[in-house]
């Protein structure tokens, strides 16, 4: 199935506000990926070579601890974006995904979408804006899980 | 929403008795008082006596169309507290309330509403989402957005999903960390506004939990466009009189006891996060 610009423009708030030769060059970066329920999107240590937007299903973050078993610290559903280590050197993730159930997401080619950034550094740009607003609410949102606000002594 | 005036006697405790008693989680246990038909507006507190003890204040948490039985939730995280969680029914409590002001329950007509809880700050927002569920047809959509630290506390889950399945409320729960047999959400609660449906121009939000928490929410709310004047939030502070004499709950200007503990954000939002208050 082909992505095109319209669908980029329309379903993602990623892409929102991009001008519409961005979103064909992006457009011309994606597929349509589906996975099973248990399969992995992303493993730890493994090439990031993909940006995913899920579409539908729900996929885990996970650290995995040998003495405890896989550490769940986020859900992502439809609308969420998984990956930004295909932006930044060496592109390894960093952590695990896992569809808990069946998912289907666009699925960007991460070279695909370096190369036209760097012949086209507004849309490395725009891209690079989006994905540091991205990491500023997950960079906020994990500050918040490390306070441990509902421990013991707190409401 | 104003706060009522305190009736005569309101700094003698009442000895009531316990009439029973529910393990919500490992720390925190719900008493039932038999106190007689006990009117309250939802997100008022009593103080709570435990004989020999002290007195500690606790937000009501039953529902307020069924005043027949005073329902607190309350955390043990202190003397008082521990000794209020290990009574046991016949035991004798002191009471001391209603004191402080409501949600403004009164205002959802017509508007989406968010509830946001974390953790034990669920218990204060019970009573309006009860209240919410009896208005229901006069509301828009109505979302319960509810945080804790892991699956096993999380408070009144199965409660607020049978509640939310009859009264047609979006319940979604989230946790900070868990493993792989958790099937919600993790991720700290904010997260979960970008999931609820809400017109934000029209929406009124509830946000009740630890401070760090309700500032975050409250950051994030701002963010997708509602108004301050619509956010509401339950402030927690060192409570002792319950009627604005003694002073020790004061927030700069607010006198959280009598003034609160339910203000609207524009308020206090410049007196939160402020280390010197």
């Amino acid at each position: 199935m082909t992505t095109t610009a319209a669908d980029l423009a329309t379903g993602i708030t990623l892409f929102a506000g991009l001008e519409d030769r961005h979103l064909e060059l992006v457009a011309g970066c994606a597929r349509l990926a589906h996975f099973p329920a248990g399969a992995f999107l992303c493993r730890e240590g493994r090439p990031a070579d993909a940006l995913y937007v899920l579409r539908s299903g729900r996929v885990t973050l996970e650290v995995a601890a040998p003495e405890h078993g896989p550490i769940v610290v986020q859900t992502l559903t439809e609308g969420d974006t998984l990956g930004w280590s295909w932006l930044f050197p060496p592109y390894r993730w960093h952590l695990d995904a896992v569809a808990r159930e069946p998912v289907a997401a666009l699925a960007f080619d991460a070279a695909c979408l370096r190369a036209k950034s760097e012949r086209d550094h507004e849309l490395g740009y725009q891209l690079m804006r989006r994905f540091s607003q991205l990491m500023l609410q997950r960079l906020m949102a994990t500050r918040l899980q490390l306070l441990d606000v509902y421990g013991r002594g707190s409401r | 929403m104003a706060a009522a005036e305190p009736a005569p006697g309101f700094l003698a405790p009442r000895p009531c008795r316990v009439a029973g008693r529910r393990r919500e989680t490992a720390d925190t246990v719900t008493l039932r008082v038999d106190a007689g038909r006990f009117g309250f507006r939802p997100g008022q507190f009593n103080m709570l006596y435990a004989f020999g003890v002290g007195e500690v204040a606790i937000s009501i948490s039953g529902d307020p169309g069924r005043p027949e039985g005073l329902v607190h939730t309350v955390r043990s995280v202190g003397m008082v507290s521990d000794a209020l969680c290990r009574l046991r029914p016949g035991d004798w409590i002191g009471v001391r309330g209603p004191f402080g002001s409501g949600w403004p329950v009164d205002l959802a007509g017509g508007r989406d509403v968010l509830v946001v809880a974390g953790g034990v700050g669920m218990a204060p927002l019970r009573p309006a989402v009860h209240a919410l569920a009896r208005r229901r047809r006069e509301v828009g959509r109505v979302s319960l957005l509810l945080g804790a630290r892991t699956p096993a506390q999380v408070l009144y889950a199965p409660e607020l999903r049978r509640l939310g399945a009859r009264a047609g409320i979006d319940v979604q729960v989230t946790v900070d960390a868990a493993t792989t047999d958790w099937e919600g959400h993790v991720g700290v609660v904010p997260t979960l506004l970008g999931r609820a449906a809400f017109e934000p121009a029209r929406t009124l939000a509830m946000v009740c939990g630890p401070e760090a928490m309700m500032r975050f929410t409250v950051a994030e709310l701002r963010r997708l466009g509602v108004a301050e004047e619509s956010i509401w939030v339950s402030l927690e502070r060192n409570m002792h009189c319950g009627v604005g004499l003694c002073g020790h709950c004061q927030l700069g200007p607010v006198l959280v006891c009598r003034d609160g503990p339910v203000l609207r954000l524009d308020a206090v939002s410049a007196l939160l996060g402020v280390r010197e208050v």
